[in-house]
């Protein structure tokens, strides 16, 4: 169906800056937050305890740009471990890379800026080489029907590991080492506030109810004049750009990075994080990544038992029951404020996010 | 040349396969509009019902084409027999839902399949008994080229399958009901077409093609595991994209275009990059040919 393509009606969103000062305030404390209790969690808590909350901050960036795309678009990509690879090995070569230039040591030790600044560069790069790599997947395959973004994305995700495994490079099938250790708790925690707010705003901006339009009906959102297209490709790539911070962040706190590591397992964990919080709910697959991010590490002692993976068995099993007898996950499309007494949570959506209530 | 005819020779086999998967993918979504993700996993199952059957009743000392067709009808009535409770219990359901909630179930069965076969049947790779064919003396070579029998048997079983399939779909009353709840699932069922039986039928037929597939590539490449039908499925997926999906013709001929081009890629330019041949093909083909080679374009309906 080729339907008359207009501009979409579009208000100036304001996409950073929300009316109402509060929420800034709230949001503002966040993110202070983590440089306040980043040198206590350091410091204080056992090193395997520190590695799961690592662990669930890369995993709530993944779940949550995932969320994007499955839950708000409603497409089906199942490579989002693709994405993460494309992230981690871009940003594991320029820090290492940055990390043997002198002129990068001199300049660091010139201006006195901390050492560990590599690490966003490499993540900035390595998201946008992610979001790229979505976008030139998202455009042929998004002008079709979800079912075949699933087979491309899962396809995609084959391929770059594939090009990992023959790139000599980055170390092939053996992986690449000696990537430095910069993922700290800082680190992966404003990232973690970052995305959330980025996804959070970006859903209640003029573009997120285009991809609203998209996931209830796309033929009756094009009538209306969405590009829907264009809407599902920068969702997607939005999604993979933060997928590939998750990606960097995950290549420099565990130092090694084979292209096993981003196997189709991976995408479908991910997958499973957005279902079960529920698709088109942030706080949900917040929820669910922390949840099952502490789940997997229960369910270690099992695997010692049998010395096969079970962990995937009692994945699977759960995502069919869920499909089968509660589709929309913990959360369905509803976020933890929502449970919240109506008084306060006034307050801290401000009056234009209160659902259904939409903000021009 | 020779070895230009000995890899025509292997791809053919192997589109074989490829084609008896595809079918199957093919025929699923002409009546449900539904990728079965579980469909490489019902190829693996095959797989092993047949290994086992050959093992628990001891074929192999009888070997022939005879203890060979009983592990065939085996491995495709367990097969269906998959088929058949995968749809019941886990896409039924779900028929009313949105697509998205079924193809994230059919991504469910598939991996539970995989990991529950690697609790049942163990995660190292066992070897299929090909010695239920005594094909010894019978190698044919003409100068580099040689011909195994084994090939030359998978590809005239399939062969034969795929005419019977044919015959199906297109002589019988069960294939024209087919065709029917494919052409247009509410006018089926107002013309007094059981849809839900004719779809638990595609299931199972195209689940026993799948079957019949894993005991014939346990001959050609005898060493199966739990995780075997993930490519291959994802492959023959590619295969049926290409042929265009929901053409049963199409499937066949899209498999051999892969088979061929996947052939001549490991032949001759670069074998690493086998697997990622058939996700290129695939978005080169949803870029420019999106209905696929024998496939009409469909217009969405609202």
């Amino acid at each position: 169906m080729e339907a008359v393509r207009t501009q979409p009606h579009t208000t100036k969103s304001r996409f950073l800056f929300s009316t109402s000062t509060f929420q800034t305030l709230v949001w503002g404390l966040v993110l202070l937050a983590a440089f306040v209790i980043s040198p206590w969690i350091q410091q204080g808590i056992n090193p395997y305890w520190f590695t799961i909350i690592i662990y669930c901050g890369i995993n709530i960036i993944l779940a949550v740009s995932l969320n994007l795309v499955n839950g708000f678009t409603g497409q089906f990509s199942i490579g989002h471990a693709g994405f993460m690879a494309v992230g981690a090995y871009v940003a594991a070569v320029v820090t290492m890379a940055l990390g043997a230039n002198p002129a990068w040591n001199e300049f660091v030790a010139s201006s006195g800026i901390p050492a560990n600044a590599v690490l966003p560069i490499g993540l900035c790069l390595g998201g946008v080489a992610a979001a790229g790599a979505g976008y030139m997947v998202g455009m042929p395959s998004l002008r079709l029907r979800g079912d075949y973004l699933a087979i491309v994305t899962l396809g995609f995700g084959e391929i770059i590991r594939v090009v990992m495994m023959n790139t000599e490079a980055v170390g092939g099938a053996s992986g690449l080492n000696n990537i430095p250790f910069l993922s700290d708790f800082g680190w992966v925690y404003s990232s973690v506030v970052l995305t959330v707010f980025c996804v959070w705003r970006m859903v209640h901006s003029s573009h997120g109810r285009t991809l609203l339009a998209v996931r209830e009906d796309e033929i009756a959102g094009e009538a209306m004049g969405v590009n829907t297209t264009q809407a599902k490709v920068r969702a997607f790539a939005m999604g993979a750009f933060f997928a590939g911070i998750a990606g960097g962040l995950y290549a420099h706190q565990l130092q090694i990075l084979t292209p096993q590591t981003f196997d189709f397992n991976r995408s479908f964990e991910i997958v499973i994080m957005v279902v079960l919080g529920g698709m088109g709910s942030i706080s949900g697959s917040v929820v669910a990544a922390i949840l099952l991010t502490v789940l997997r590490e229960a369910l270690r002692v099992i695997q010692t038992w049998y010395e096969i993976d079970i962990r995937m068995v009692i994945y699977s099993l759960v995502l069919i029951i869920l499909m089968l007898t509660r589709p929309n996950g913990l959360f369905g499309s509803r976020e933890i404020i929502d449970f919240f007494p109506a008084s306060l949570r006034r307050k801290l959506a401000g009056r234009a996010e209160a659902r259904g209530g939409v903000k021009q | 040349m020779d070895q230009f005819l000995q890899h025509v020779i292997n791809a053919l086999s192997l589109g074989s396969i490829y084609a008896l998967i595809a079918l199957g993918y093919t025929m699923v979504f002409g009546v449900l509009q539904l990728i079965n993700f579980a469909h490489g996993e019902i190829y693996m199952l095959g797989a092993f019902t047949g290994m086992y059957t050959i093992r628990w009743l001891r074929l192999e000392e009888h070997p022939g084409i005879g203890s060979l067709i009983i592990a065939l009808i085996a491995a495709m009535a367990a097969s269906a027999t998959a088929g058949f409770v995968i749809e019941r219990l886990a896409y039924r359901p779900l028929r009313k839902s949105p697509r998205i909630n079924l193809l994230i179930t059919a991504v469910g069965v598939s991996l539970f399949l995989q990991y529950t076969g690697q609790l049942i049947f163990g995660s190292d790779p066992q070897f299929f008994p090909t010695g239920i064919l005594e094909l010894e003396g019978y190698n044919w070579s003409y100068g580099d080229l040689v011909i195994e029998p084994m090939q030359i048997v998978a590809l005239v079983l399939a062969l034969i399958l795929m005419v019977v399939l044919q015959y199906i779909i297109f002589r019988t009353r069960l294939g024209r009901a087919m065709r029917a709840v494919s052409f247009n699932h509410d006018l089926a069922s107002l013309m007094g077409i059981p849809t839900n039986q004719i779809i638990s039928a595609t299931f199972m037929l195209g689940s026993a093609l799948a079957g019949a597939a894993g005991v014939l590539v346990g001959l050609i490449y005898p060493k199966i595991d739990p995780l075997m039908g993930t490519m291959p499925g994802l492959k023959a997926f590619v295969a049926a994209v290409l042929g265009g999906i929901g053409n049963v013709t199409g499937a066949v001929l899209g498999a051999f275009t892969l088979g061929l081009a996947e052939e001549f890629l490991v032949g001759y330019w670069v074998p690493t990059y086998r697997d990622a041949l058939a996700f290129g093909i695939l978005i080169l083909i949803l870029l420019f040919k999106p209905s696929g080679l024998l496939g009409v374009h469909r217009a969405e309906k609202v």
